[in-house]
């Protein structure tokens, strides 16, 4: 407020300017990304401590992935997060039209990566792969127990990676409501960065998931 | 480019760098490109390299995501800070857990993951 006739709409009484506001909003999204770590952080420490009781497990039940649709699903998604960090250049720059059309761009392709992932959940449905009474692991059946690990961190670990997508994709929504009634835009767009932020983050998450669950001993 | 930046110039501002498109269009083919490395590397026998190489990839993306297409190159001390604690966090999990693990159970734990 100090200096100006007429303070910035979306700036709140609390802060003296909206860099200032932004630069808290931003602090506040990388603290929760913090607790988003620990959260990751407990699983990826399970799925070590089992990798390493028993490796040749999990290298034989990693084959059952599909290596192609786990690449297409990683270039996919790092591509929504170029669409991403576009929309957010274009918020810097004011450019509503651009904000909304990279918003949408990268809810196409979080999109596509869910229905791929849904057919590869689809494909280990079919084979018997779902930890529980009805898992078939007849080819090597010494593996039968330790591969149900595999799989049940495999599922975890991946649904609770499409789960933030999906809230990610949420939020999306409603930058673009956000966008179209003009309350992002005229220097105010810290939701949209904020978004941005928890999207790549659920991009480096994929980014560890893909060669930890996929790539494991293939050339054995 | 800045046709717009009223309000005070805040889409100009030093505290919101603008990074040039060119920068995020780089770091998305390098992306790419080491995707590309991590899955052919996975088809050669590497021995114990290959889990290696594959989290070193890992590390690398991680890092050019955070870098560039998270600002961080460019954002405050204090977020920076904020970030480092969070990898600090991770080395801490994993280094005080393993350390456990692999000397408890010494030539059990882990072992094969090396030699497969």
């Amino acid at each position: 407020m100090h200096n100006h006739t007429t303070a910035h709409p979306a700036l709140a009484h609390h802060f003296d300017s909206l860099d200032q506001q932004q630069e808290a909003a931003s602090l506040g999204m990388w603290v929760f990304l913090l607790t988003e770590i620990l959260f990751f952080g407990g699983l990826f420490l399970v799925y070590t401590i089992y990798r390493g009781w028993y490796p040749q497990a999990f290298a034989s039940a990693s084959h059952h992935l599909d290596i192609p649709l786990g690449t297409i699903n990683t270039a996919v998604l790092i591509g929504s997060s170029l669409t991403m960090a576009m929309a957010v250049h274009a918020a810097q720059l004011n450019s509503r039209k651009g904000i909304m059309v990279f918003i949408v761009l990268t809810m196409v392709l979080g999109t596509v990566f869910l229905g791929i992932k849904g057919l590869e959940y689809s494909h280990k449905f079919h084979e018997h792969l779902i930890p529980g009474l009805h898992f078939e692991y007849a080819a090597e059946p010494q593996f039968v127990r330790h591969a149900q690990i595999f799989f049940s961190l495999y599922f975890v670990m991946t649904g609770l990676h499409a789960a933030h997508m999906i809230v990610g994709m949420g939020l999306m929504t409603w930058m673009l409501i956000w966008t179209a009634r003009g309350v992002i835009g005229n220097g105010y767009y810290s939701p949209v960065e904020i978004v941005g932020l928890y999207w790549h983050f659920v991009d480096i998450v994929w980014i560890f998931l893909f060669p930890l669950l996929y790539l494991i001993g293939r050339h054995a | 480019m800045h046709k717009d930046t009223d309000m005070a110039g805040h889409a100009a501002s030093s505290t919101h760098h603008v990074v040039p498109l060119k920068i995020y269009y780089a770091i998305f083919a390098i992306l790419m490109t080491l995707t590309g490395i991590t899955v052919a590397v996975a088809y050669v026998d590497l021995g114990p390299l290959n889990s290696v190489v594959a989290l070193v990839i890992a590390c690398v993306k991680a890092l050019l995501v955070v870098l560039f297409f998270m600002h961080l190159k460019y954002s405050t001390r204090l977020i920076k800070l904020t970030a480092i604690a969070g990898l600090y966090w991770m080395i801490i999990l994993l280094a005080l857990t393993l350390s456990d693990y692999l000397t408890r159970g010494w030539g059990t734990f882990g072992q094969q993951v090396l030699v497969k």
